[in-house]
């Protein structure tokens, strides 16, 4: 009678081991997924700086991916930042009207813009619109076999597709950044003064005097990181996608939500660094 | 028993007989064990042809034979070099020895036909651009391919025509070694049997040593001059066609004449004459 009791406590001892070790494993499993996420896009950038340096440098391609990325944004990232603008400027005229403050409407619109507010769009602009292009492009290529294709033709896919496409969007997203901000800035003006008549000089003064190129540079930097990690995590999913047309719908998905997660993630510290570092002192 | 090679032999040393030596290669994918120590010889300047069921891991074997895919042990020796220690940037030179047809041709959709058979000369060689696009009509011309195709992109073609576009690009670089994915597969008879024509045709002219990878045994029994038989991730049985259709392998000889396209002769017909 003794044995299967033994043996019913040792069932129960392995069966609240296993549900502890499991318990273990779903908590340990998200960190450990986002270390090897992390982990293998740093290699993904580690082989983009080996074979930009590789002959033969194709600069048709790299034309082609920087007309993809920049010159077909310009017209959704001007329409963007002219409203953004419009409507901050806008929301600024009401606030500070209520405290007789307008005059700092044109500093307020202006600092927002070039530090926060145009690299972060620009850079979801660029992502909605040339990341998840990419995403579907390689991720089609690799489930029809065309990635496979050219490494036969002795072509080094990294090299061929994914550093002409990483470079072009870090080249290209700082000026879409300057581009929306000064459509922004135009789009703020027409609301200030001339819907909402806060006085010309006041807005251009105030604007002039608490704007300074440090506050333009740190707009343009961050356009630049996040222009590298929106094309990292977009390439790297279309890459890797698996599984037919229902893997390129995952991988463009994945793209997209990965490279939106980034750039706001991203944006907090790049901010924390360069307020710590560069900071103007007065604000 | 799975096929084994001559006892005694170096495989890693040049050889004139075999272009490729396969040795004792294993992958697994996570759990699944694909290839369980293959060992296959690659004749050099004839039609090698390799069979077996779906999920057997016939393409993994043939991308492991480009460097495409990298087994978890094992050699495999290309003129007596082995491959699989190098990284990519070597590998690229081993690969312009080759040329491979994929099963659904996988041409690049975003060029035409000519640029996507133009597209090597480009990359690998200096030609000007008036040689390159000469040479491109000169190889269509041998396929039978039209030039009024040069200017149509891929999604304009039929099945058929982009495997001939998908050849001439494998082709124009004139490599040693032709590898072939299924390439009858998705095909009607007529248009089969031109593309078994046009295999035994370059590998004729050329001399090119060639390996196809097939489950169509009319073809098979049609062009091969070497079968080897690819089961449970191991070559069972490898040899010319007279001597695989006196096959004792009791697996090798229902999956053939299952097919109902080739008639194999008596295991013991050979004894009682």
């Amino acid at each position: 009678m003794s044995e299967p009791a033994i043996a019913d406590s040792e069932g129960e001892k392995r069966s609240i081991f296993s549900r502890v070790s499991g318990a273990v494993d779903s908590l340990w499993g998200p960190p450990i997924a986002l270390v090897e996420a992390i982990g293998s896009h740093l290699v993904l950038l580690g082989n983009v700086f080996f074979w930009t340096f590789r002959r033969p440098f194709r600069v048709r391609v790299y034309l082609e991916a920087m007309d993809f990325v920049g010159v077909g944004s310009v017209f959704i990232v001007g329409l963007v930042g002219l409203f953004v603008g419009m409507v901050f400027s806008l929301q600024s005229v009401s606030a500070f009207r209520q405290f007789g403050a307008e005059s700092f409407v044109g500093s307020t619109v202006a600092l927002a813009l070039t530090r926060e507010l145009a690299p972060v769009f620009t850079s979801i602009m660029v992502a909605a619109r040339a990341g998840s292009g990419m995403a579907t492009e390689l991720g089609s290529m690799r489930t029809t076999e065309q990635i496979d294709a050219l490494s036969t033709l002795a072509v080094n896919p990294v090299q061929y597709l994914i550093a002409p496409r990483v470079w072009a969007s870090v080249f290209m997203a700082p000026l879409l950044c300057l581009l929306f901000n000064a459509v922004g800035m135009a789009g703020a003006y027409l609301v200030a003064v001339i819907l909402q008549g806060v006085d010309r000089g006041v807005f251009v003064e105030n604007t002039r005097w608490f704007l300074d190129s440090n506050d333009i540079l740190q707009g343009v930097v961050k356009a630049t990181i996040f222009g590298l990690s929106l094309s990292l995590v977009s390439c790297y999913q279309g890459y890797n996608a698996s599984g037919g047309a229902k893997g390129v719908g995952i991988a463009t998905t994945r793209a997209v939500v990965g490279s939106f997660v980034t750039i706001l993630t991203l944006d907090y510290f790049v901010t924390d660094i360069w307020l710590t570092l560069f900071s103007k002192g007065n604000v | 028993m799975p096929w084994t090679p001559p006892p005694g032999e170096d495989a890693s040393a040049p050889s004139q007989e075999f272009a490729i030596r396969v040795r004792d290669i294993n992958k697994t994918f996570g759990t699944h064990h694909v290839l369980r120590g293959v060992d296959l010889d690659i004749l050099r300047g004839k039609i090698n042809i390799v069979i077996g069921g779906s999920g057997q891991g016939k393409s993994v074997l043939m991308k492991h034979l480009m460097g495409l895919l990298k087994p978890d042990s094992g050699h495999i020796y290309t003129d007596g070099v082995d491959i699989v220690p190098l990284n990519d940037y070597q590998l690229n030179t081993v690969r312009k020895k080759f040329g491979m047809l994929f099963q659904y041709a996988a041409l690049f959709d975003s060029l035409s036909v000519e640029e996507n058979v133009a597209f090597p000369l480009v990359e690998h060689t200096k030609m000007k651009r008036a040689e390159i696009a000469a040479l491109v009509r000169e190889t269509m011309d041998s396929l039978a391919l039209k030039p009024v195709l040069l200017k149509k992109f891929p999604s304009e073609l039929s099945g058929g025509q982009r495997k001939r576009v998908g050849l001439a690009r494998a082709l124009v670089l004139k490599p040693e070694i032709l590898l072939y994915d299924e390439p009858t597969t998705g095909l009607d008879p007529v248009a089969t049997k031109n593309v078994d024509d046009m295999i035994r045709d370059i590998s004729q002219k050329t001399g090119v040593t060639s390996v196809v990878i097939s489950h169509d045994m009319a073809s098979t029994f049609r062009i091969g001059d070497r079968i080897s038989m690819l089961y449970e991730g191991k070559i069972v049985e490898s040899g010319p066609p007279e001597e695989i259709r006196r096959t004792k392998n009791q697996f090798l000889r229902e999956f053939i004449e299952t097919s109902g396209a080739v008639k194999l002769d008596d295991p013991g017909a050979e004894l009682r004459t």
